[in-house]
């Protein structure tokens, strides 16, 4: 099964790993992550403000890409899903639109208008809804038998729930029905949807590290010994907050326990 | 006076915030992360947008406190959703004063080569018009 995927700007820079082992994974579950061609940065953040237009842009060529394959679009990082996911349901909306449209007309390869028809994924939800996590064990080589691991959601998967349509935004699962189907125990703790500080972080670094702190404290303090996030810039606050705890992308882990690099090694 | 309503007029075009919804329960405030940080908080964008008191917010740093987390979106009882307002006030302010919060020459001062390339544009998006 071949989908689209749309990996972003910082999973070709410092977040290789993130990338590198979903499309590894990808393969072993079944299903080509097949990029883009020519896609742009979303940008890292949707702005809520109706009459923000260009900033949707690169968004919306991208899930125009996608649809005129007949494919889903999947991202991995959460900001990108965040903004791609969003940006589609604004789609939706008629008025919205049509200002965004008549902007693309001046695109030279415009053909049709687009109205928010693709389907968007994230990674670990295209797992649980397409491939299923049963089907996601079976193919476990390497149970990750004995740990703990605490997921980590932030608030970029979850919220706005409306769009996001990913899982319940208070009460969440698909992270720990994950690390389940790998073999480890999940660990439930208070700040598992709280925010790291974001990118609040470039200007104000005490601020994040407050709110990276209450996070990896919260997770040790529930007796996690890892932590799993979807998001680079999630990981990178957690780990200078001083967390005790390692932080690792969820692909990486998923690439462990299917044993993706020894299948790379032969 | 006639500008204040107008920029009130702004405010809740672009947000799409219906003000008038909320009920002054203060949940917005209270699961707020930044709220020991703000100078106005969540509840008080929305009393203050609605009492008109724009100008107050804008020149307020809280306008760049607020992580965009959407968690006072998310969890107001009444769909107020104040977290729209302070990123609409936010916009307008960057906007009109056309001196924009990060400016490239200072990128190489707040970087450190393990930051994520997420984080830098977010923050432009964010900050920068
Ligand atoms: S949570 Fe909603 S209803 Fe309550 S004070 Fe905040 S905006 Fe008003
Ligand atoms: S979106 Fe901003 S104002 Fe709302 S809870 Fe998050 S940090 Fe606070």
């Amino acid at each position: 099964m071949k989908v689209s995927y749309y990996p972003g700007c910082t999973l070709r820079n410092k977040a290789k790993e993130l990338d590198r082992c979903a499309r590894e994974c990808a393969q072993i579950l079944g299903f080509e992550l097949c990029e883009i061609e020519n896609w742009q940065c979303c940008g890292g953040a949707y702005t809520s403000s109706t009459d923000e237009i260009a900033t949707k842009l690169s968004s919306v060529r991208a899930l125009k890409a996608a649809g005129e394959l007949d494919r889903p679009l999947i991202t991995v990082c959460s900001a990108c899903h965040n903004v791609i996911k969003r940006t589609n349901l604004a789609m939706k909306e008629e008025e919205f639109a049509g200002k965004v449209n008549a902007y693309m007309a001046q695109d030279a390869d415009f053909t049709t208008p687009y109205g928010g028809e693709t389907e968007v994924y994230h990674y670990l939800e295209f797992l649980r809804d397409k491939i299923g996590f049963d089907s996601v064990k079976e193919k476990v080589k390497n149970p990750l038998t004995g740990r703990k691991i605490a997921a980590y959601y932030g608030c970029l998967l979850l919220r706005p729930s409306k769009a996001m349509a990913f899982d319940d935004p208070e009460n969440p699962t698909v992270l720990e029905d994950f690390i389940r189907a790998l073999g480890a125990e999940p660990v439930i703790y208070p700040a598992r949807n709280e925010c790291c500080g974001g990118y609040v972080v470039l200007e104000d670094k005490d601020s994040a590290k407050r709110k990276s702190a209450t996070v990896s404290e919260s997770a040790k303090g529930h007796g996690a010994d890892s932590i799993v996030t979807a998001c680079p810039l999630c990981r990178y606050n957690l780990m200078k907050s001083g967390s005790e705890l390692p932080v690792v992308y969820f692909t990486e882990l998923l690439a462990e326990a299917l044993g993706a690099k020894e299948a790379e090694n032969g | 006076m006639a500008d204040n309503k107008k920029l009130k007029e702004d405010v809740l075009a672009i947000s799409g915030v219906n003000v008038r919804k909320c009920m002054k329960c203060g949940k917005c405030s209270g699961t707020c992360p930044s709220y020991g940080e703000m100078e106005y908080h969540p509840h008080q964008f929305v009393s203050m947008v609605e009492s008109g008191d724009i100008e107050k917010l804008m020149q307020s740093e809280s306008i760049y406190k607020c992580l965009s987390c959407m968690a006072c979106v998310e969890r107001c009882p009444r769909g107020v959703e104040p977290g729209k307002l302070v990123e609409a006030i936010r916009l307008i302010s960057i906007r009109r004063k056309d001196a924009n919060r990060l400016t490239p020459d200072r990128i190489s001062e707040l970087l450190d080569e393990d930051m994520p390339q997420q984080a830098l544009v977010t923050a432009f998006r964010k900050y920068t018009k």
